[in-house]
């Protein structure tokens, strides 16, 4: 199998350009997806490569071009829509969440919604409170729809091709942080599974559940968790609706102790749809009550010393895992 | 009356005069059983009602074929039986039954069709708008000489997804049919407390769209104007603003007790009565009778009694299927 070397920006990249080469259902459009090569340079060359009819710039109009993707994708093509960031989705909600998934319920079936969307998410670039915000739950709690965060640069690519061959709505959540992060790859573009989610470390000891830009952070403190001689399981979720409550439990049920390591405020948060689950479904699996780590609950702060101390640390997680018994 | 209009109506055909003033008493005599199904709590929800307003559909749904969309608003029965949905399917998603177009999920609100184009109605004012440029925006891409018509009322045009709409398929040249169907008021707000300019075609000019005002209320006018306009958007493949001039004769909805306009208004506008003035001028061009209108009245009727007769014996989706279709089944 032979390999290539790319940025999450260019998987990202690299599985939109082969969806548009691939498939002439597919178009890109997005608010300066175009000659500026998107917010996060992601679409960077794609205008030259597929023209100004597939690489779509948008006016800053959010509702009018996503649901312009709605009703693209149930006249029959396969629409792209970009999203400059999670912040700026809140104006197109109301196409998401009235129309892109209920569309298929209330016709009684008759319609799908084939949409994809991808929008930055989340902080740590001191851009403060209008563009750093970690909404993906709001996402993940509508019926309708999946949301995925790709924590790797695999993931950035494979899971944009599994979103295009999904019949219903996705919303792919990348981290801004994580853009310039590089990774193996396999050459040839495919779809990855987008139902599990992935153990990236394993462990006895405890079982770290993340997603997305706090991939990192947990992979880190598991690190140093193990110079200590405690062994962290590492789990990405991935998909963040529907959820894949099985891996967690089948972790649990090894090392029967779980922190929650979430970018979004606490209350109401991921952290708080996983835990309850737990509760529900993993009771007699805990040795040590459920914790979480998430941002503190304040509007995200420019001051990088205020930023950092909002944001889940590598600290705070080892910190919340040596506070249990082992 | 526009001197075209007229000039119309005298070459106008008893084949198609007739087949006009059925499908608006249809309308009519749908939505007031439909009243009454809901004074039997037969219907329950929102209801709201296109009594007076039928001449704008009927009108409209002459000009386009069976390959163009609609998308409509939560007051879409006119639209519906106009575009050829069965009055049957329709009475029965208002019953909740799984026989209803949109198997009882939807309601009075949300009728869907996707076999004959009719891509619903939808309930958040304005929400509409974006689904039809991006059918139109599908259309374009892949070479299809369609027309996406969306009906939408006034109130939609101070929601920020109109401005939106507008000026994105004006930009891009998308063959979308834009309806707006001024009837005054938005619930119990007029007009002139809505929007500071009240000439809606005016601001759809605004944005570079070709627009007309049409006197809603006849029907060979709606037809003429709606013709025109979907033959540019067919031809041109850009987009078209009408705004049809008409007035809704109930209330807002069953739930609404209408106190916020007089009754000299509702009879003034009673006179313009789409129906009694098309019926009116058919007569006197002598291509109607007595017999005629009162075989129209029966074969409705039958039709409605049909209708409701289907709907109440329908079966009820199972319960067990209460998740079904949220998302697509997956083939394994
Ligand atoms: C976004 C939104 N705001 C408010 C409402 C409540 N509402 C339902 S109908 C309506 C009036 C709409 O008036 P108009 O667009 O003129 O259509 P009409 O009912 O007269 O046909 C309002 C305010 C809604 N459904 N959606």
């Amino acid at each position: 199998m032979s390999t290539v070397t790319l940025t999450y920006r260019e998987a990202s990249r690299a599985g939109i350009r082969h969806a548009l080469a691939t498939d002439e259902r597919v178009f890109l459009m997005g608010e300066d997806v175009g000659a500026y090569g998107g917010a996060f340079a992601v679409s960077m060359s794609l205008l030259e490569e597929f023209g100004p009819e597939r690489v779509r710039n948008t006016p800053l109009s959010e509702s009018a071009f996503v649901g312009a993707g709605i009703g693209a994708a149930l006249n029959g093509m396969r629409p792209i829509v970009e999203v400059m960031t999670i912040n700026f989705s809140l104006l197109a909600l109301d196409q998401i969440v009235n129309n892109a998934a209920t569309l298929r319920y209330m016709s009684g079936g008759q319609l799908s919604v084939p949409l994809v969307v991808r929008m930055a998410t989340g902080a740590g670039r001191q851009l403060a409170a209008q563009h750093a915000h970690s909404l993906e739950v709001w996402y993940a709690h509508i019926p309708g729809v999946r949301a995925l965060a790709p924590a790797t640069p695999e993931d950035a690519r494979g899971m944009l091709l599994a979103a295009l061959d999904d019949p219903d709505p996705v919303f792919i959540f990348e981290h801004a942080t994580l853009y310039p992060l590089e990774g193996e790859l396999e050459e040839t573009p495919h779809a990855v599974d987008i139902d599990h989610a992935a153990v990236r470390r394993g462990g006895d000891d405890v079982t770290l559940v993340t997603y997305g830009g706090s991939l990192g952070k947990c992979l880190q403190a598991a690190e140093t968790l193990a110079a200590d001689g405690i062994d962290a399981e590492v789990i990405d979720l991935r998909t963040l609706r529907p959820l894949d409550t099985e891996t967690i439990l089948a972790s649990l049920a090894k090392t029967h102790r779980l922190v929650i390591v979430d970018e979004g405020w606490k209350t109401g948060s991921l952290a708080a749809e996983v835990s309850a689950q737990i509760m529900e479904r993993g009771f007699d699996l805990l040795d040590w009550p459920v914790r979480r780590v998430c941002t503190a609950e304040v509007p995200i702060p420019y001051a990088k010393h205020l930023e950092e101390a909002a944001l889940p640390s590598t600290e705070r997680i080892v910190h919340a895992v040596k506070e249990m018994a082992f | 009356m526009s001197t075209e209009a007229t000039a119309k109506a005298t070459t106008l055909d008893r084949d198609h005069g007739l087949r006009l003033l059925r499908e608006m008493l249809r309308i009519r005599r749908f939505e007031e059983r439909a009243a009454e199904q809901y004074s039997l709590a037969k219907i329950r929800g929102f209801l709201h009602l296109y009594i007076g307003e039928e001449a704008v559909a009927v009108g409209v749904m002459q000009a386009l074929t069976p390959n163009d969309a609609v998308v409509a608003t939560y007051r879409e029965h006119g639209h519906a039986l106009a575009r050829g949905l069965p009055a049957s399917s329709l009475m029965a998603e208002m019953f909740g039954k799984a026989s209803g177009c949109s198997r009882g999920r939807g309601g009075s609100m949300h009728f869907f069709d996707v076999s004959r184009r009719f891509y619903g109605g939808y309930a958040i004012v304005g929400g509409g708008l974006p689904i039809a440029v991006g059918l139109a925006l599908a259309d374009a891409m892949q070479g299809r000489r369609r027309v996406s018509a969306c009906f939408f009322g006034e109130g939609a045009v101070a929601e920020g997804e109109f401005h939106e709409s507008l000026n994105l398929a004006a930009l891009w040249k998308l063959p979308v049919l834009f309806l707006c169907e001024n009837n005054l008021y938005a619930m119990g707000t007029p007009i002139v407390q809505e929007l500071a300019v009240t000439d809606i075609a005016a601001r759809a000019r605004s944005y570079g769209i070709p627009a007309h005002a049409v006197d809603g209320m006849d029907v060979l006018e709606v037809e003429a104007a709606a013709r025109r306009a979907a033959d540019e958007v067919r031809e041109t493949g850009e987009p078209r603003f009408l705004e049809l001039r008409t007035y809704r004769f109930r209330a807002h909805s069953m739930a609404d007790p209408d106190l916020y306009r007089t009754k000299e208004e509702i009879e003034r506008w009673k006179r313009r009565d789409p129906i009694v003035l098309f019926e009116e001028r058919l007569r006197a061009a002598e291509l109607i009778s007595d017999g005629d209108l009162e075989e129209l009245e029966a074969a409705v009727a039958a039709e409605l009694d049909e209708a409701i007769a289907f709907a109440d014996a329908a079966p009820i989706e199972p319960v067990e299927d209460l998740l079904k279709d949220v998302t697509t089944p997956r083939s394994p």
